[in-house]
């Protein structure tokens, strides 16, 4: 579909770099901008780019209902889309997989249809306190709706979960475990398997927040264990405004609807309306048809690269990335996770971290200051304001190594 | 001095500063110029709302002057706080009023600021003529 070249293992960085035009072309400014801001969200290779661009130029019809043969097309390929994320989480069936806005609003969706029906006065809700702020609103306005609690599964001072306190967390009014898979902040993955396989034992289901963890690890949702998953398609090199829902086709078919619209519907009359099968019944309105057409192409384009070849560069480049902090006075790295992800959240002793941010800018390093949505954890490790440094696919040694010596920089100008 | 005159020798002393760091290093030393915040203003009531960073923000009426402590828990902010209060403390609430926001663009701070820095500083130059004519007001 799009002429791009191919990056065939062995991984070769510098091939995919050129893939991002964002990442490859010089800014505005005439110099490079180093991007470590990916966790918040990834730039486009061009394959996904074109992908769009041809679907809006060459192929755009609405889906479904169409006779013509245009919105046949675009229904293959929104249909085709589904089949390519069913096949990238590993879920047994394409009508598993629900495309939503985002992470954000898969747990909404979750929280609201799911949730109203399952979750009563004095139940319980078990997170973590490493959540994003969209792993704890939603829940906190269903216990709200409900008269229901949240439960918090601790984190240790190395940005690990307390694993052994799960246990005790648990109760029979526990209803769901909602859990990120890898944390936004510390880039700690956890071990998501084994709290899905507490909660089962017990007949809590269980949901996942797989933002953070899709373009870095291999998910299988089979082998996780999880009753939902939920991601995003622009961290994954894809386009904004589009995410996934993933839930086991069980629990999907037990669920109310989440808005009420059309192609959500079976038959309508003024007196009842019925209600179409899961995914269907869930995606009410015409879709983001580009937008996920471009996910499965990003999708496409992510799995050409060996994922363990890619795990093991990523892991590479985190711990240049973690050395060249620690060797920094005065600079605090939140969480030594074992098991990580390139993120690294720290603050420095007298430089505010909005500061660091501006002059990082100044010399051309893209980071993100302030508290990255997970104000409970950033709390818990008794800091305010921090800066995150993320990586990407593309990210590289140089990267690294300009943002430790503009850091460097920017420290000695706040003293 | 006129606050227009404070503006113009902003602008000659940022102006004659040849690079970025020096230009940043310049803003940062205005800083020092702030007099210490009373510590019964640092509360949320003196927060100035659109900041990225804490700013606080004091104003009371003395002899028809508008008088001001302010300040931010980052030393970059609290340099551009040191700025605004060299062009708004101790002047009447018409001379607050009378100063147009063009300023930030005569001392080239906005090709310096991203969208969110500039902003913040909108939102403190709001707040201190927001303060401006609620004193015109009571005297009036």
């Amino acid at each position: 579909m799009s002429d791009t070249q191919t990056i065939a293992p062995p991984f070769d960085i510098e091939v995919l770099r050129n893939e991002f035009p964002n990442i490859s072309d010089t800014a505005a400014s005439g110099r490079p901008i180093v991007y470590l801001d990916t966790a918040a969200t990834a730039h486009k290779p061009l394959q996904v780019i074109n992908r769009i661009s041809e679907f809006y130029s060459k192929q755009n019809s609405n889906v479904h209902r169409g006779v013509h043969t245009l919105s046949a097309q675009a229904t293959a390929y929104y249909e085709e889309s589904r089949k390519e994320v069913q096949s990238f989480l590993h879920a047994e069936s394409a009508d598993e997989i629900v495309f939503t806005k985002g992470t954000t609003e898969s747990v909404n969706l979750v929280a609201y249809t799911w949730g109203e029906r399952n979750v009563g006065a004095g139940d319980e809700i078990l997170l973590t306190e490493m959540e994003h702020h969209a792993n704890i609103v939603p829940w906190q306005m269903l216990c709200e709706r409900k008269s229901a609690t949240i439960k918090i599964i601790p984190v240790l001072d190395n940005g690990e979960l307390d694993m052994d306190a799960i246990d005790s967390l648990i109760s029979e009014k526990t209803k769901i475990v909602a859990v990120t898979h890898v944390s936004n902040t510390l880039g700690t993955i956890n071990d998501i398997a084994t709290i899905c396989d507490k909660a089962r034992r017990h007949g809590i289901v269980s949901f996942v927040d797989g933002a953070q963890a899709v373009m870095h690890l291999e998910v299988d949702v089979q082998k996780i264990g999880c009753d939902f998953y939920a991601f995003s398609a622009h961290k994954l090199y894809g386009p904004t405004g589009v995410g996934i829902l993933y839930g086991r086709k069980a629990l999907l078919e037990s669920m109310p609807p989440f808005m009420g619209g059309g192609a959500m519907i079976d038959t309508v009359t003024f007196q009842k309306t019925t209600y179409a099968n899961a995914p269907g019944r869930f995606e009410a309105g015409t879709p983001n048809i580009a937008g996920i057409i471009g996910m499965a192409e990003a999708i496409r384009w992510f799995r050409k690269i060996d994922v363990n070849q890619l795990a093991a560069y990523e892991a590479n480049c985190t711990s240049i990335l973690l050395d060249t902090l620690r060797s920094i006075d005065n600079i605090t790295v939140l969480g030594a996770a074992e098991h990580r992800i390139g993120i690294a959240t720290f603050v420095a002793d007298g430089a505010h971290a909005h500061d660091i941010g501006i002059l990082l800018d100044e010399q051309g390093i893209a980071v993100r200051t302030g508290h990255h949505c997970t104000m409970p954890l950033l709390q818990r490790f008794g800091v305010q304001q921090t800066v995150r440094a993320s990586l990407g696919a593309y990210s590289n040694q140089a990267d690294v190594e300009a943002f430790g010596n503009a850091l460097q920089k920017s420290l000695r100008m706040l003293q | 001095m006129s606050n227009q005159r404070v503006i113009d020798q902003l602008q000659l002393d940022l102006e004659s500063l040849p690079d970025w760091e020096d230009r940043y290093a310049y803003i940062i030393s205005l800083a020092d110029r702030l007099a210490p915040f009373p510590e019964k203003y640092r509360t949320d009531t003196f927060l100035v709302k659109g900041c990225q960073s804490r700013v606080w923000l004091h104003a009371e009426i003395n002899s028809g002057l508008v008088t001001m402590d302010a300040d931010s828990e980052a030393l970059i902010v609290k340099g551009l706080v040191g700025m605004l209060m060299m062009i708004f403390n101790n002047r009447t609430p018409e001379e607050i009023l009378q100063t147009t926001d063009g300023f930030i663009e005569v001392l080239g701070l906005s090709k310096h600021l991203s969208q969110n820095r500039s902003s913040g500083l909108a939102s403190m130059i709001k707040q201190i003529k927001l303060f401006a004519i609620a004193f015109m007001a009571q005297h009036a």
